[in-house]
């Protein structure tokens, strides 16, 4: 399959979106941003790979198992359910055993050198309970914290060490500062997915949990489409980049995309009435003013002072010991709005407290928060010129439901009913569709760059103009 | 402490607090269906000479931002963070219809922000009538006297010429008349609270000051009167709190929260400049030669009130951070000020990214540091919410000076 | 404002190969060992400000000025500004204010040495032009402090409306008379020679002539000149030591020659690594540079074929454009009109009308802000300056944020991140057809 592609080099995640040579989306990726960019890049452009795939098999298997008509729909969908769940816990497996490898030599160099066996004993009950409570987490509906390895990897190795570090031996900082040391080593480094193996595996084990009545004819075409779909190379042709701090994003001038026009376009793509946009993801805030082709014709960011994006929050969740995700839900349990006039990141923790401790409701006060975010916001989008029909949402912040809710009254309150609000689930998203845009436009026209081939290692080569590999562009 | 039911003075300072509070000018509208035909003129601070509207039969309206219960949306998408907050809730309020009572407004020269708002406000509201009234720095009646009364005879002419009373002189010395009499009521709370803080409390009295925004001169007279009535009725005990002095180019208004933090700390505000524009000019403004001595020098002729007015700025001017101190000693104005007012100490207030205050606070801490005399600082915003820091630094303050006579 | 010639010019390679440029280079060298040689050769030091300085006054009375916001861009070039700024607010100012102040006081309790290395000689009068700035006010309240030795005022009024009154050019000009000429002539021990100041106002209107065809030379495509960044350098000479004097008459004389011939020949402007190659956007700038990263700030410019073709900024010390020139014939009133003229002493409709005409004249794609932190009479305003110019000329308006000389606000990837975005808009703008 020959493909284009676009990544969005985030502060917080990194997103890659497939496109397919008719500018179908066929895959998007995500990953943490760590401080290797060319790593982040891989590994986002890979989980995209991994998601095209995953379609087309689905597709495949629907297709199969009609045709058959021998397997009852429910059984179709468990499988399409088990099967991602099936890969996921492969990978996860081979991601755990480089982190063993990383572990072992971080134990290899620490001190004092007498500590280092029972330190060796420690850790290896530790990834033994790791692994052993893998299988878990990948059933078909568990909820993991995120699908990021590090985080899922560090929640399971933190409680193995709590317990381990509770019933004496190393402590449990020692045993945390190994994980840290090693994760670091294991993100620094591109792992290529050995797609049809994994796949072929984790067909399997979906195999062996399908009741015995249905058993063989499952096992008669999964393992074959698996093959097929497994080895169908996925070929970029063109590639444009773009993200946060873009002066230092491992690509060539040719293939970088501003941000700006890449949320315009890509917000044009989705949602094709979109005039205004606003993206208020972890660093800054954007307010966009498009045209009917998603061209931007006017933008303002946030000013140098950071205050009022999703970084707030973050301050804001870590402050109250919650998950990012429950601030939203909290807040809409408000029974009133706190009035909160400083979104200043560096205050927050400080206005939050004194808040608490003047008896203040937490949800109400989380309302507040939200209220001053938005109002933010707003003056960032009446700056750039305001909000006009279709106005769309995006960025990590569109997900909160409390910061739509406030959006929206806000949105009624100053521009009137007129204004049809467009969130979408894949909002994060919309930077790397409107760059894999650009690429299939550059792609069609002939000057393409092309990225490298994935492979492993630590420092990936960075893309090249298609002129010197010679007929890729169309 | 004192508002409950009982107190002789609650009534009053109840009407203060609603007038205070009077974002949308509901009090304006009132005057001005009283008055029909009638313009009302607001006036940024720092300071404008009020008995001049009063004079063109015009309410003069102190505009003084939005304080700490405003949604600032479009007035924040005209300013850089690095900006000061006032301009943001005086946009907000002229977009939001909060000022559409106002016939015009003045921009004195108080500092580049409040001077460039008065250009926005030519942009954004080209029907009203806007002016920039640009107060003298030098102070020789025959340069910037003759211009600065040259300045008020235009804007006074400007003012007619959109429907208002010609200027008159005997109309300018009965309105200069009047304010003379609002400036000895407030000078007599002042005195009240010197005596007796804790019968006249600064956010008390700072409320009954800013009510007269909305008052013409003589109904804020009789508010601070009747305030000043019944708080000689209250019973009263005195607090061994420390006397401090507040001081900034209080341009943007502190909350009142942040004031009534500083009582709570253990502080008893015998004089702040809360309410510069009413202490921009201090004392009485002359209505004749012989009150006014040689202070025309020949150029002006204090028997012309506009010249009175201009002589009464330029000779018993406040030494604020706006104003060119000219040949005199920085700071040694505040020292005495201190020692006349008996304080223990000063609390600097400046709002944040106020040029004026913040520039000239190291020179003011100076003076008071030679002299002996403790001091703290912090900075505010119109909409500040958390106070919990400034508490604890001037309750540390406060303890300080009590303890060890100094700062921390 | 710009003795920039001096020491990074030779750094950023090509920028100062032009004849012209040596000729600064060298006319401001000479003025800072004069300078240092003041008080051994019995010289008076005038401390005052670029907008509205009255440098052939206090020529003719035979003093030398110093303009502390040309040391402290100086110091934020030479990378000492960081230092300075951090030394002054130790003594107790707050980060929220202005950048040269404590820039300048930073570098006075350091010991006063100049961008030349050689040590500057303390202020025998501050004469505080009180033009466009409330900050100059307090700046010399400060020194005054420092120094302990006389201050002149003078109060230049505002311009809200852009017209000059009678009556305040007459507040100035009596000013000028009554208070500050006999102030400097204190100070000086002499008579200000009126036919000798007749003669140095001549020279300026000769220079001032020549620096109009060289800003209005922006009008050819490509431009010769880039009338920001470059532009520093155009307004160094006029803008400080040297207005009214035959230095600065050759040296625009020379300048103007050398953009000519740019013309002649169709080339673009020097950009701070050679020959800017292609010129892809044309912008009007509103907003002072940053000094700590002049030269980044330019390349990023200079890289995308971006060329200012006019700037507010090299209008902060006097506005020629629209005819004004120094005159002998009437010394003090043009002195007067002079001070009440400069750019940031001009209210913000006037402000906004004189940059839509840079658009139209100049031809310009583009309109960018760079708002300063430090300076308030720049950018309260802004913003809705660029809304009315957008709504005016319907060409987009692009906005960043840095500071004067302190170079924690200076964020290189989002100043970059803003003007790539803003560039890319303008051609994707552009391959839609808008204008």
């Amino acid at each position: 399959m020959r493909c284009v592609v676009g990544i969005d080099l985030g502060s917080t995640t990194t997103k890659a979106v497939l496109l397919d040579e008719n500018g179908r989306v066929v895959g998007q990726g995500i990953t943490n941003s760590r401080s290797n960019y060319h790593v982040a890049s891989a590994v986002a452009r890979q989980e995209a790979h991994t998601a095209a795939r995953f379609e087309a098999l689905r597709r495949a298997l629907h297709e199969r198992f009609a045709a058959g008509g021998e397997v009852p729909e429910e059984t179709v969908r468990d499988v399409e359910a088990r099967l991602p769940e099936a890969f996921r816990l492969g990978l996860y497996m081979s991601q755990l055993d480089e982190l063993d490898v990383e572990i072992a030599l971080a134990v290899d160099a620490s001190f004092p050198v007498d500590g280092r066996g029972a330190l060796r004993e420690a850790v290896e009950e530790v990834l033994a309970r790791t692994r052993g409570e893998a299988a878990a987490l990948f059933e078909p509906g568990a909820s993991r914290r995120s699908d990021f390895f590090r985080d899922v990897a560090a929640e399971a190795y933190v409680r193995g060490a709590e317990d381990v570090a509770a019933r004496g031996g190393p402590t449990f900082e020692r045993l945390l500062a190994l994980f840290d040391r090693a994760i670091l080593e294991v993100e620094r480094r591109v792992q290529v997915v050995d797609f049809p193996r994994l796949l072929g595996e984790a067909a399997d084990r979906v195999i062996a949990r399908v009741p015995a009545e249905r058993r063989d004819a499952v096992a008669r075409v999964l393992p074959e489409v698996a093959r097929q779909v497994g080895a169908e190379e996925i070929e970029e042709v063109a590639f444009a980049g773009t993200g946060y701090g873009r002066q230092t994003l491992p690509f060539p001038k040719e293939a970088v995309r501003s941000e700006i026009l890449c949320h315009g376009r890509g917000a044009n793509r989705i949602f094709p009435g979109t005039r205004t946009v606003l993206d208020i993801g972890g660093q800054d805030t954007k307010a966009i003013q498009v045209d009917e082709g998603g061209v931007v014709t006017s933008f303002q960011m946030n000013d140098r002072c950071a205050a009022g994006c999703g970084r707030y929050l973050g301050y804001i969740a870590d402050e109250l010991n919650l998950g990012l995700h429950e601030l939203g839900p909290l807040a809409l349990r408000a029974r009133k709005v706190v009035r909160v006039n400083s979104t200043c990141t560096v205050f927050a923790g400080a206005e939050l407290r004194e808040r608490l401790a003047l008896g203040e409701r937490r949800e109400d006060i989380l309302a507040g928060l939200h209220r001053a975010i938005l109002l933010r916001a707003m003056a960032l989008l009446a700056r750039s010129g305001g909000v006009r029909n279709e106005f769309t949402f995006t960025g990590g912040v569109c997900k909160n439901p409390a910061a739509t809710r406030e959006l929206r009254a806000l949105v009624k309150d100053t521009y009137g009913e007129g204004i049809h609000l467009n969130i979408h689930a894949d909002s994060i998203y919309m930077g790397a569709l409107g760059a894999a845009l650009f690429a299939w436009d550059d792609h069609r026209a002939g000057r393409a760059v092309v990225p490298p081939a994935l492979r492993d290692g630590a420092d990936p080569p960075p893309p090249r103009p298609a002129a010197d590999v010679g007929g890729t562009g169309a | 402490m004192n508002s409950e039911i009982g107190d002789p003075a609650g009534a009053a300072l109840e009407r203060a607090t609603t007038l205070t509070d009077d974002l949308r000018l509901d009090a304006v509208r009132r005057w001005k269906e009283a008055h029909p035909g009638s313009l009302a003129i607001g006036i940024l601070p720092v300071y404008a000479p009020r008995p001049l509207l009063e004079a063109l039969g015009c309410l003069a309206v102190g505009v003084q931002g939005g304080g700490d219960q405003l949604d600032i949306i479009r007035g924040d998408s005209y300013f850089q963070s690095y900006i000061c907050h006032i301009p943001r809730s005086v946009v907000e309020l002229g977009l939001d219809g909060g000022l559409d009572p106002l016939d015009g407004m003045i921009f004195p020269s108080t500092c580049d922000v409040i001077r460039n708002l008065g250009g926005m406000w030519r942009l954004l509201f080209p029907d009203r009538y806007t002016a920039y009234l640009d107060l003298p720095q030098n102070f020789d009646p025959a340069l910037g006297g003759r211009f600065y009364a040259g300045e008020l005879r235009r804007i006074a002419g400007e003012i007619h010429g959109r429907g208002a009373l010609p200027l008159d002189r005997d109309a300018l010395r009965e309105a200069i008349r009047r304010e003379n009499t609002r400036r000895a009521a407030l000078a007599e709370m002042d005195d009240m609270r010197r005596r007796e803080p804790s019968r006249v409390p600064a956010s008390e009295a700072y409320r009954v000051a800013r009510a007269g925004s909305v008052l013409s001169a003589e109904e804020h007279t009789a508010l601070i009167r009747e305030y000043l009535a019944g708080a000689r009725e209250r019973r009263v005990r005195a607090y061994d709190n420390v006397r401090v002095v507040v001081l900034g180019a209080f341009c943007e208004q502190p909350p009142v929260g942040l004031i009534r933090t500083l009582e709570k700390a253990g502080c008893d505000l015998v004089d702040d400049d809360f309410q510069l524009g009413f202490k921009t000019v201090s004392g009485p403004i002359p209505l004749s030669r012989e009150e006014a001595g040689d202070a025309g020098g020949g150029a002006l002729d204090a028997d012309d009130p506009v010249d009175a007015l201009a002589i009464a700025f330029l000779k018993w001017g406040a030494p604020t951070a706006t104003r060119y101190i000219g040949a005199d000693e920085k700071g040694r104005d505040l020292v005495e000020r201190v020692r006349k007012v008996k304080a223990d100490g000063v609390v600097f207030a400046a709002a944040s990214f106020c040029d004026p205050a913040l520039l000239d606070q190291p020179m003011l801490e100076k003076a008071l540091d030679e002299a002996g005399i403790p001091h703290t600082g912090f900075k505010y915003s119109e909409n500040s919410a958390q106070h919990q820091t400034i508490r604890e630094q001037a309750g540390a303050f406060s303890d300080a000076v009590k303890l060890w006579g100094g700062a921390p | 404002m710009s003795t920039v010639g001096e020491s990074r010019a030779a750094q950023a390679g090509k920028a100062a190969k032009d004849a012209s440029q040596g000729r600064q280079k060298e006319m401001i060298a000479r003025h800072y060992t004069r300078l240092s040689r003041a008080k051994e050769e019995g010289k008076k030091v005038v401390y005052t400000f670029v907008p509205g300085n009255l440098v052939e006054v206090i020529d003719a009375l035979g003093m030398l000025p110093v303009l502390p916001e040309i040391n402290a861009l100086q110091s934020g070039m030479r990378g000492r500004s960081a230092a300075y700024i951090a030394e002054a607010e130790r003594m107790g100012h707050s980060e929220d204010v202005c950048t040269y102040v404590k820039c300048d006081i930073g570098m006075m309790l350091g010991g006063n040495v100049g961008p030349t290395g050689e040590t500057l000689p303390e202020p025998d009068l501050l004469l505080l032009s009180y033009t466009g700035c409330f900050t100059f006010m307090k700046w010399f309240e400060l020194l005054k402090e420092a120094y302990r030795c006389p201050v002149v005022m003078l109060h230049v009024p505002y311009q809200p409306t852009g017209i000059i009154t009678p009556e305040a050019r007459e507040y100035v000009v009596k000013q000028l008379r009554d208070e500050v000429v006999p102030a400097l002539e204190k100070v000086a021990g002499r008579r200000l020679d009126m036919d000798d100041l007749r003669h140095r106002l001549a020279l300026s209107a000769l220079a001032e002539d020549d620096l109009v065809a060289v800003w209005e030379s922006a009008r050819n495509r490509p431009s010769p000149i880039d009338g920001y960044f470059g532009g520093v350098y155009y307004i160094g000479p006029i803008f400080t030591a040297f207005r009214g004097t035959e230095d600065a008459v050759l040296y625009y004389r020379e300048l103007r020659s050398e953009v000519e011939e740019r013309v002649r020949r169709g080339e673009g402007p020097t950009g701070p690594d050679g020959p800017i190659p292609e010129e892809r956007y044309r912008l009007v700038v509103e907003g002072p540079p940053n000094w700590t990263s002049f030269f980044d700030f330019w390349r990023m410019f200079s890289r995308e074929g971006a060329v200012v073709v006019s700037s507010s900024y090299t209008r902060v010390g006097g506005l020629y454009d629209d005819g004004f020139r120094h005159s002998p014939e009437a010394p003090f009133e043009s002195l007067a009109d002079y001070c009440m003229g400069c750019y940031t002493n001009l209210g913000l409709p006037s402000r906004i009308d004189m940059l839509e005409r840079a658009i139209r004249n100049y031809s310009a794609d583009g309109f960018l802000v760079n708002s300063v932190k430090s300076c308030n009479s720049f950018s309260a305003g802004q913003l809705l300056m660029m809304r009315e110019l957008e709504r005016r000329t319907g060409v987009p308006g692009g906005f960043v944020e840095s500071d004067l000389v302190d170079p924690r606000y200076f964020g290189k990837a989002n100043i970059e991140n803003r003007l790539q975005s803003y560039f890319q808009m303008l051609d994707a703008r552009r391959n839609r057809g808008y204008a």
